[in-house]
């Protein structure tokens, strides 16, 4: 019975911890992020923040120097070789959502940072991130694939039930 | 004729002179002297960066009030047509802009956006005798089209192309190009609606001179992704809507012969000499010619010989 209660506990012990040797550090990595900063055209984005954390064990290749990692990117690791976390990881902390307002334009050129002035807005970091690694991996790649059109994007696109009905002639050449 | 005193020869040969002079001082610019308005905003077009998804396209139409196209803007069976003695597709009076698809050797495609490229100096402008092209100080050049006569010079002026002539309409037909969205979004420094909408930040927006060292700058970045030319910096005088490319420039369609200097260079040194040629040459020649008929001697002997012979002298 002593023996049955042992195996018991120790197969409990297992049963908990198991499931956890796969985090490689104790932060509080998210599972899932709803990307929904640019719903416009087309709706949020489900994005699988695990599963990603699964396939790659290099977090600078979308995080670049700031989860702690140095940077592996020549361009960067110059400056950024130190490993410090910051509080703000989320694309969203650094990448703006409308990147070519009049302020912010002023503010980048007032900045005069060489390195950084080429920082894309936010919906250019998702896409140019993203869509790099899925093409070379074979990931998904159309629009749809990841975030489904809204009634206002179809619209937009005239496509669906805003298609053009067989317009035909006119005076393009 | 009496003789012309040396004094009256001397005075004449001066005003000529002074009044060349003058003229001439007057060419205070040549083209490719303006490098754009300090303030003037551009576009840098990557690419690279492209992946076809006529975005761009569709935020025009949107943004201008064109017309339904003729298929959706999600179709990409566009970039099969072929047009005209074999051309992909062009800008027309309802589209600005269009996004051609350019198969490389690698079996990668390349898209390209084509639109006008807003150039410093532009050909249309200077080809204009009525003024409705104006190159505005955000760096937009804009078209008038309550002072256009319909001619077409700018069509035939201009070196890439841009400028589409609305044939459908017989009434009003005016010329229809980009206008870099300058009524609606440039005068209020925002960028035009195709930057806005690209996915991919192909196209960038900002003051042109910084472009410039943006270009540069990805291009010393990353040796491999780009071919090393910024296209638009220097040709025709300079463009506000700038190129980096990965592939070679002529894969992609674009004139790789076309000059530096502003196109309005090849018609400028000639056409700057007429008014030199105009005040100068009456002088010079009515100098000549009293010079060579110095002396009433001469004159009479080179009249015709039957009426004056046997006048006395």
């Amino acid at each position: 019975m002593k023996l049955l209660k042992w195996i018991t506990l120790i197969l409990v012990v297992l049963a908990v911890s198991l499931p956890f040797s796969g985090q490689a550090t104790d932060l509080d990595l998210p599972d899932v992020v709803i990307l929904d900063k640019l719903v416009n055209l087309y709706e949020s984005a489900e994005f699988d923040h695990e599963y990603h954390t699964e396939i790659t064990d290099d977090c600078t290749i979308c995080h670049h120097h700031t989860v702690g990692m140095p940077a592996t990117d020549e361009n960067c690791s110059r400056c950024h070789n130190t490993e410090i976390v910051p509080e703000k990881i989320a694309c969203s902390n650094c990448h703006s959502v409308e990147p070519f307002s009049a302020r912010y334009l002023s503010e980048k050129e007032a900045e005069n940072n060489v390195y950084h002035i080429d920082k894309p807005g936010l919906k250019a970091a998702y896409h140019l991130n993203c869509l790099n690694c899925h093409f070379e991996m074979e990931g998904p790649t159309g629009c749809e694939d990841c975030h489904e059109r809204t009634d206002k994007g179809n619209a937009f696109y005239r496509s669906g039930k805003y298609a053009p009905k067989g317009v035909e002639g006119g005076s393009t050449h | 004729m009496d003789k012309i005193s040396r004094r009256k020869f001397l005075s004449v040969s001066l005003a000529g002179a002074a009044a060349g002079a003058i003229s001439v001082s007057g060419q205070a610019f040549g083209a490719g002297d303006f490098k754009g308005y300090p303030e003037g905003m551009g576009v840098l077009v990557d690419l690279t960066r492209c992946i076809g998804c006529r975005t761009c396209e569709a935020a025009c139409n949107e943004e201008q009030g064109l017309p339904e196209p003729a298929k959706p803007f999600d179709d990409m069976s566009v970039f099969d047509e072929v047009h005209h003695g074999g051309q992909k597709r062009r800008t027309d009076e309802n589209a600005y802009t269009v996004v051609n698809r350019y198969e490389q050797e690698n079996g990668e495609p390349v898209y390209r956006k084509f639109q006008c490229n807003h150039c410093n100096e532009p050909a249309c402008l200077t080809s204009c005798f009525v003024n409705a092209y104006t190159k505005t100080k955000e760096g937009a050049v804009i078209y008038n089209s309550k002072v256009c006569v319909g001619c077409r010079m700018c069509m035939t002026a201009c070196p890439f192309y841009v400028p589409a002539y609305a044939y459908s309409s017989a009434t009003n037909p005016v010329i229809r190009k980009c206008i870099f969205c300058y009524d609606t979004k440039l005068k209020n420094g925002e960028p035009p609606a195709c930057v806005n909408a690209c996915p991919q930040e192909a196209l960038l927006f900002g003051h042109r001179k910084n472009l410039v060292k943006i270009a540069h700058e990805r291009i010393r970045a990353n040796p491999d992704r780009y071919v090393d030319h910024v296209y638009g910096e220097t040709e025709a005088g300079g463009t506000s809507w700038m190129y980096l490319s990965g592939v070679p420039f002529e894969d992609v369609n674009f004139d790789m012969s076309l000059q530096k200097e502003p196109i309005l260079a090849n018609a400028q040194d000639f056409l700057g000499m007429v008014p030199m040629v105009l005040s100068i040459w009456p002088a010079l020649f009515l100098g000549f010619n009293r010079l060579s008929t110095l002396g009433g001697e001469d004159e009479k002997k080179d009249s015709g010989p039957s009426e004056n012979e046997g006048v006395q002298k």
